[in-house]
């Protein structure tokens, strides 16, 4: 089969066939970055901007070296040395942008629904980096993919994805992939930190941390993002490592294979232990590595495909 | 079988054919010194896993066996779709090799030039060799194949197609005509 959408703007409008592709291409595109000459011709020619409103170390970079893995020429724009600190509105920005003939745009924005605005109103591919609390469907499918590595499968496997879950862009991206992968999710934060009403999109929600962790196969640390809603929805951060900070006496529920991924950045000592971060079940850096391989897979099949169902 | 279509191969035809090419290889390598061989997917690798088992079998030693997969580096991204990827699985350094490059059918020439792009980006062999099953013309690049199973004229309209068995075993070569 071969890829048939325009965009990339988040796991809910992607197939379990469309996923499925993008993990294969992404696992034969591995073998590129372990070569010494880290490069293939194929998007020679192709333009690709990151267009970022919202800072980022680990996206932007992976997006940008998968790029240049594929040879296209990549440039980055922040928010904040652009013309968007002197007002101009996105759709400027992005007519602007498109005035230059990009291929593809990959953008991340704090508002949810940025990039589909985007989508409608210039000609070129959109790839969602992030956008606010909604989807972030690149690394939803590197964490398929780390996962996929190390148990073999996906299906029928429970994962419990822990921390502000109203907040997380990633837990929502998530939840749909795993969901069509034949995944369990299991959802797990102090009731300020779960959207009412999630079940009715396949979570089981949990309160307490020991019952979600409790014979899961994967558990995925969210960060509790201390700028923002940290001060408002928790007591003490104290309190929050206490009752939901991943820790060696926990993990030990989980079953004996069990993987733990977070997507970065750590905040060790508040969601999870340095001795569980640094351990043996710890993917952390494995998800980072994959990273570059999911997004090379997502620039090629954007830029290579049919489009005939954008 | 279509009545638009003819054998020009079967099993045993392509088996002396691989046989054949097996003992070029050697006699032009003076041996088995230094060989590697790599097929190109799809089809390709499966034939140099045959031609790899003939020359064992000729020369008692076994060579090192590679695959490769060229999509990365086609000239046609876009007007054909992201087709699919497959793995490129060299597991032994290239540098000073002497490399037989394998594929079924050779056309254009345009996976042949792809893949040597892609194997100079993995190292620097001492030369590069190509053998085909079938040589069905129509070059549209300067390149020529050192081992040839069977040059078979055909029109630009025509398709060969090599049919492997599910053990990916090669079962015959077809002419199709349009």
């Amino acid at each position: 089969m071969s890829f048939r959408h325009k965009h990339i703007l988040g796991t809910e409008q992607l197939s379990r066939e469309d996923i499925e592709l993008i993990l294969d291409t992404a696992e034969s595109l591995r073998e590129i970055n372990s070569r010494e000459i880290k490069k293939v011709p194929t998007l020679r020619g192709k333009t690709i901007v990151n267009l970022f409103y919202e800072a980022s170390t680990r996206t932007r970079t992976s997006f940008e070296i998968a790029g240049k893995r594929l040879s296209a020429d990549t440039i980055n724009m922040t928010a904040s040395t652009s013309s968007v600190t002197k007002g101009e509105t996105l759709e400027d920005t992005a007519k602007n942008i498109q005035a230059m003939k990009p291929d593809i745009i990959v953008m991340r924005h704090s508002a949810s629904g940025a990039p589909h605005y985007l989508a409608q109103r210039v000609d070129c591919s959109i790839i969602n980096a992030g956008d606010g609390a909604h989807e972030h469907p690149s690394q939803a499918l590197l964490d398929l993919l780390t996962i996929r590595q190390r148990k073999g499968r996906l299906e029928g496997l429970t994962v419990a994805i822990v921390g502000d879950i109203t907040h997380s862009r990633v837990a929502r991206s998530d939840l749909y992939a795993m969901t069509k992968m034949g995944m369990k999710v299991r959802f797990c934060g102090p009731g300020t930190m779960v959207p009412p009403g999630i079940e009715r999109l396949g979570a089981e929600v949990f309160t307490d941390m020991d019952d979600a962790v409790r014979d899961a196969d994967v558990v995925m640390m969210l960060r509790i993002q201390l700028e923002r809603q940290g001060k408002t929805l928790l007591p003490t951060l104290r309190e929050y490592a206490r009752l939901y900070g991943l820790n060696p006496a926990r993990l030990a529920l989980a079953k004996s294979d069990v993987i733990v991924m977070h997507p970065g950045p750590l905040n060790r000592g508040v969601e999870i232990s340095s001795y569980v971060a640094n351990g043996s079940r710890s993917v952390i850096l494995n998800q980072v590595e994959n990273g570059v391989a999911v997004r090379m897979a997502l620039l090629y099949l954007v830029a290579g495909g049919d489009h005939s169902e954008a | 079988m279509a009545s638009n279509e003819t054998v020009i191969l079967d099993s045993a035809g392509i088996g002396r054919a691989l046989t054949r090419i097996a003992h070029e290889i050697l006699e032009r390598n003076k041996g088995t010194e230094g060989l590697v061989l790599i097929g190109i997917r799809s089809g390709g690798d499966h034939l140099a896993r045959i031609l790899g088992q003939r020359i064992t079998q000729i020369e008692g030693e076994k060579i090192p066996l590679g695959t490769i997969d060229i999509t990365m580096y086609r000239d046609d991204l876009g007007s054909r779709g992201s087709l699919p990827l497959g793995k490129t699985e060299i597991p032994f350094p290239l540098d000073g090799r002497k490399v037989v490059l394998i594929d079924d059918v050779l056309f254009t020439g345009r996976t042949i030039r792809a893949a040597m792009d892609a194997l100079v980006d993995i190292g620097r062999p001492k030369n590069i060799q190509l053998a085909t099953l079938i040589d069905r013309g129509h070059r549209e690049l300067p390149i020529r194949a050192d081992y040839v199973g069977r040059n078979v004229p055909t029109s630009r309209e025509e398709k060969i197609l090599v049919e492997f068995a599910a053990d990916n075993n090669p079962v015959e070569v077809r002419l199709v005509k349009p």
